[in-house]
């Protein structure tokens, strides 16, 4: 009988070893072309990282001729070539990079490199699941996202630059090579990679939904989901809704660019000849450009807002405050993130009778995130708060979110947002609120996150330098920038030199000031490469759990193996904040511990849930089953 | 002056320093002595402080940067509904400081009031339903009287324009603007078609419209104080913007879908030139649409008269007509008769050489 069970017993080892062993790959299929999450999401973190530092450094550039307009640049020469005359930078050049920095910073860093980073490592972890619905889909999503970053880059090297109409692309500016050098070969391949990068998020989302909504462990039912869980699926859906018409606005432009049609262009006399295209509209290019652009800050800064929750509460030591009322308002967002893109387009001369219902939807907008704001607040009160650097940019971030986000009341006010539209006071605002907010998430998101990726911890130490170097750095750069905003400085200005009333004297030494900031908060950065890469090898050995965490990506082992759990998945019993719970022993209880293990500390509608703990038991065989074809 | 918030910022990251090294040495002594399950080191409650210094030095920078900038922003707005959007901006301004101040300082003071202490369990405190609802309900409260004093506003600025209103047209090329005026007679701008632009009617005047034989361009913007203004704003090739800061007056322009703005100049630019003590100073239209290499020099002057100087400008002004006359070939036949009026009888049309009229009306745009 003994042997018979313990034969059994065995052969199921053997069963799983057997699927390991099949799935134990060669190093390109381990490390290059990889269908595991951790994997991918690694891939997607490292190609971010990288894009950051190159996304930052093009803005030091222009903060160097915004900063300092007189400097000689000829130092530049064997980095920038051409495009330094004269110990200057090139006018059109300038707007190459504040395109470049901003379509790098928007898509390839907080889009792909958050988004796509966190949603491929903890989707699986967290919710108990192998791996990903799709693998070869999701390794489809990051090598679309490769070879997008690669035409990206080859583009700024062309000789008439890469795209320079700013972010946003609007055209006839970019439809028409004639207006500028950036708007040829530069814009053809801006378009191709922002196609490949669609797809790529397309792929991405469409997994994250499949793998939250079917592969969830036993028990682990949409209530007991942590909230990065539902931060990254509403983002999901956010991107599956848009990123298609910013695709359909992307293909029109290529139509009219290089097909003759006359979408978005009417009525244009450009280099002393009449264009035949009549009946365009270049507004309609815009709405479609927003209703991916809007939704877009919250494919950015969802996520981020998600790695918080979950970072807060860790470090608090105590359960999210109010986490149905978190779930709701990420809802909240997520619809209202689809109506309001039009307040993007106030002075644009579009009716202003829509204008008014725009500004009613975005002021709406700002409840749901006032409620996340508070919520963070009072998770912190009377906690037991313990400042890891994940926690410290946890804390920062909400900071950064409340900052940048009270400003948005402002800009939100069509009859405001006259005077500020395109000035620097909404460079300040989202830069803040979307820009370093999310970055903030992506940084909280890799020092908590970095022991479960690679076994090992990052310095904690410089972990703190690199924290508060960033956080007054970053306030500093972009808090005075609202003041040059409110005195009238248009934005995306190579120098404010046609200003009325000789305005550029009296900002320079602020403009001087942010400059100097912004280079000594970037190179802080450096500070974070070198832990981030020296880490991975060199780090202190990281243990199972080392921030105490009741996650399930916090049971697998220190080393995670292909399949994420060397045995069964654990079963989900209880919501995933269980921290400080009155009557228990220690200060967190994981999910996958019953509530029929720990009677001291259940709530009277815990000792309930006890008898529905044999059901969720007894689905593990159909769960096992999902994974043995 | 600005030098001073430098000199404050590098306090600001002495001070972050001195945190973390103080921090670095305290986490040495004491690694070890801690419960090792808790991921906890030393620098705790040097961080925790790191928020209280954070917040204190922060509002003094935030307040005294102010302060320090208040003097460059815009003067109070020289038109009608400036002065109203400059209220509700200041008024709105009042009340995300004070948010922006109370949530940071509740968020950095409970970061320092409760960080770790030894023994001490955090209260297990998931939910309170009446919070929740009070935070959601207040805010919307706000955001819902702001919104309607906003929509009020902006009801206002973007109503139909008087009909006395004086009608300019303001067309952004790259890289500059074309003025036209609606002329001395009739009020009205002609028609305009952008096939017919050449490198004299740089704006497409359409000649088979009797609306334009008085319409006379400019290249710089004149507009009487105390009248409403109605700009008829056009594009040539690219998406520009007509911004006029101290009017706090922008609209797009764009290329096919003529845009417009009306408002009321309140301030003269002597008035201005009185207030700012600078003799010398001028009202400017800028582009605020990223419209191409030249995008950030793309301005022109604008000079608010008193009503009579104004139309003492108006009245010397000559009908685009008048300079060009080779363009009376462009008129129809049966309006040649009223066209005729406007050409100056020492040059008859017909004779006159293109180049030199065309010569003539660039000499008067940069006049």
């Amino acid at each position: 009988m003994a042997t018979a069970t313990l034969h059994a017993n065995e052969a199921h080892a053997h069963g799983h070893d057997h699927e390991h062993e099949h799935h134990e790959p060669g190093f390109i299929r381990k490390y290059i072309f990889s269908e595991d999450h951790k994997t991918i999401a690694k891939q997607y973190l490292i190609t971010g990282i990288i894009w950051a530092f190159f996304g930052g450094a093009l803005s030091i550039i222009f903060r160097l001729q915004l900063g300092f307009p007189d400097l000689n640049l000829d130092w530049l020469k064997p980095v920038l070539g051409e495009w330094i005359v004269e110990g200057k930078l090139e006018k059109e050049f300038y707007l190459a990079l504040v395109t470049m920095h901003g379509t790098i910073m928007v898509f390839f860093v907080l889009t792909a490199g958050l988004s796509g980073t966190f949603s491929n490592f903890l989707i699986p972890l967290q919710i108990g699941a192998r791996d990903m619905a799709s693998g070869f889909l999701n390794m489809l999503s990051y090598w679309f996202f490769f070879l997008s970053s690669v035409i990206m880059f080859t583009s700024l090297f062309l000789e008439t630059g890469p795209a320079s109409g700013g972010w946003v692309i609007y055209p006839p500016l970019s439809a028409l090579p004639q207006a500028m050098p950036g708007s040829g070969l530069g814009m053809t391949m801006w378009l191709m990679s922002m196609t490949f990068f669609i797809v790529s998020s397309l792929l991405g989302g469409i997994n994250y939904i499949c793998t939250v909504i079917n592969l969830r462990t036993r028990g682990m039912s949409f209530t007991k989901l942590p909230l990065t869980i539902w931060a990254f699926f509403f983002t999901a859906v956010l991107g599956l809704l848009s990123f298609p018409v910013l695709l359909s606005a992307a293909l029109l432009l290529i139509f009219d660019r290089s097909f003759g049609t006359s979408f978005y262009l009417s009525e244009i006399y450009i280099g002393g000849e009449a264009l035949p295209n009549v009946g365009g509209s270049a507004i309609l290019y815009q709405h479609l450009f927003w209703f991916l652009g809007h939704p877009e800050v919250y494919i950015v800064l969802l996520p981020a807002l998600g790695i918080t929750s979950e970072v807060i509460a860790t470090n608090a030591r105590k359960p999210i405050f109010g986490y149905r009322a978190m779930i709701g308002s990420m809802m909240g967002i997520t619809v209202l993130a689809f109506i309001v893109w039009a307040h993007h387009m106030f002075v644009t001369g579009m009716n202003p009778f829509l204008g008014s219902v725009f500004m009613l939807l975005t002021l709406i907008i700002a409840v749901p995130s006032a409620v996340k704001a508070f919520n963070y607040i009072t998770t912190l009160w009377k906690g037991n708060i313990i400042f890891t650097p994940g926690m410290l940019f946890s804390i920062g971030l909400v900071s950064l979110f409340i900052s940048g986000g009270v400003t948005g009341i402002i800009l939100g006010n069509s009859a405001l947002d006259i005077n500020l539209h395109d000035t620097y006071f909404v460079v300040a605002h989202f830069h803040l609120v979307m820009g370093a907010a999310s970055f903030f998430g992506l940084l909280a998101g890799v020092y908590h996150w970095f022991p479960k990726m690679f076994g090992r911890m990052m310095n904690k130490t410089l972990g703190y330098i690199h924290f508060w170097l960033t956080f007054a750095g970053v306030y500093s750069v972009f808090f005075p920038m609202h003041y040059i905003g409110i005195a009238g400085f248009p934005r995306r200005y190579y120098s404010f030199t046609a200003l009325a009333n000789n305005a550029q004297d009296s900002f320079a030494d602020l403009n001087a000031f942010i400059s100097i900031a912004a280079i000594i908060t970037f190179s802080a950065q450096a500070i974070f490469a070198f832990n981030f890469f020296y880490s991975i090898f060199k780090g202190k050995k990281a243990t199972q759990n080392p921030w105490n965490s009741t996650t399930l990506e916090w049971t697998t082992p220190v080393i995670v193996g292909h399949g994420n759990w060397p045995g069964e998945i654990p079963a989900v019993y209880r919501w995933p904040y269980d921290y400080s719970k009155p009557g228990a022993a220690v200060d967190f209880i994981p999910q996958n511990v019953p509530f029929s293990a720990t009677p001291e500390s259940n709530l009277p509608e815990e000792t309930e849930e006890i008898e529905n703990e044999k059901e969720i038991d007894g689905l593990l065989d159909t769960q096992n089953s999902v994974y043995s074809h | 002056m600005t030098y001073l918030i430098g000199l404050l910022s590098v306090v600001f990251l002495v001070l972050a320093f001195m945190i973390v090294s103080k921090s670095m040495a305290l986490s040495k002594g004491i690694k070890g002595e801690e419960d090792s399950s808790i991921p906890l080191d030393g620098a705790n409650n040097s961080n925790a402080v790191g928020f209280l210094i954070f917040l204190v030095l922060g509002s003094i920078a935030a307040a005294w940067s102010f302060l320090a900038s208040q003097p460059d922003f815009l003067p109070e707005a020289a038109s009608e509904h400036g002065i109203k959007t400059d209220n509700m901006f200041w008024i709105t301004m009042g009340i995300i400081t004070f948010v922006f101040f109370l949530t940071n300082a509740l968020l950095f003071v409970f970061a320092f009031l409760y960080r770790y202490k030894k023994n001490n369990v955090a209260t297990f405190y998931p939910v309170n339903h009446k919070l929740e609802i009070a935070w959601t309900i207040v805010p919307a409260i706000v955001m819902a009287s702001l919104v309607f004093s906003g929509l009020k506003v902006w009801n206002e600025i973007t109503a139909q324009a008087p009909a006395d209103a004086v009608v300019i047209e303001v067309t952004g090329h790259q890289f500059g603007w074309y003025v036209r005026y609606a002329g001395n007679d009739d009020n009205k701008l002609g028609n305009q078609n952008y096939k017919l632009i050449d490198d004299t009617n740089q704006i497409g005047i359409d000649f088979s419209d009797e609306n334009s034989f008085d319409d006379f361009t400019a290249n710089e913007l004149h507009l009487p104080k105390g009248v409403p203004v109605l700009l008829k704003i056009k594009a040539q090739d690219v998406l520009h913007s007509v911004y006029l800061p101290y009017q706090r007056v922008k609209m797009d322009a764009v290329p096919g879908m003529p845009t417009k703005f009306w408002f009321k100049a309140t301030k003269s630019t002597e008035d201005m030139r009185a207030e700012l003590g600078k003799s010398d100073f001028n009202y400017k239209l800028n582009c605020t649409e990223i419209c191409g290499r030249g995008h950030f020099g793309m301005a022109i002057t604008v000079f608010v008269d008193e009503p009579e100087d104004f139309k003492a400008w108006v009245a010397q002004q000559k009908p685009f007509l008048a300079q060009n006359p080779d363009y009376l070939t462009k008129v129809p036949e049966k309006l040649k008769a009223k066209a005729q009026k406007y050409i100056p009888v020492e040059a008859p049309a017909a004779e006159s050489d293109s180049t030199e009229a065309g010569a003539g009306a660039t000499a008067s745009l940069r006049r």
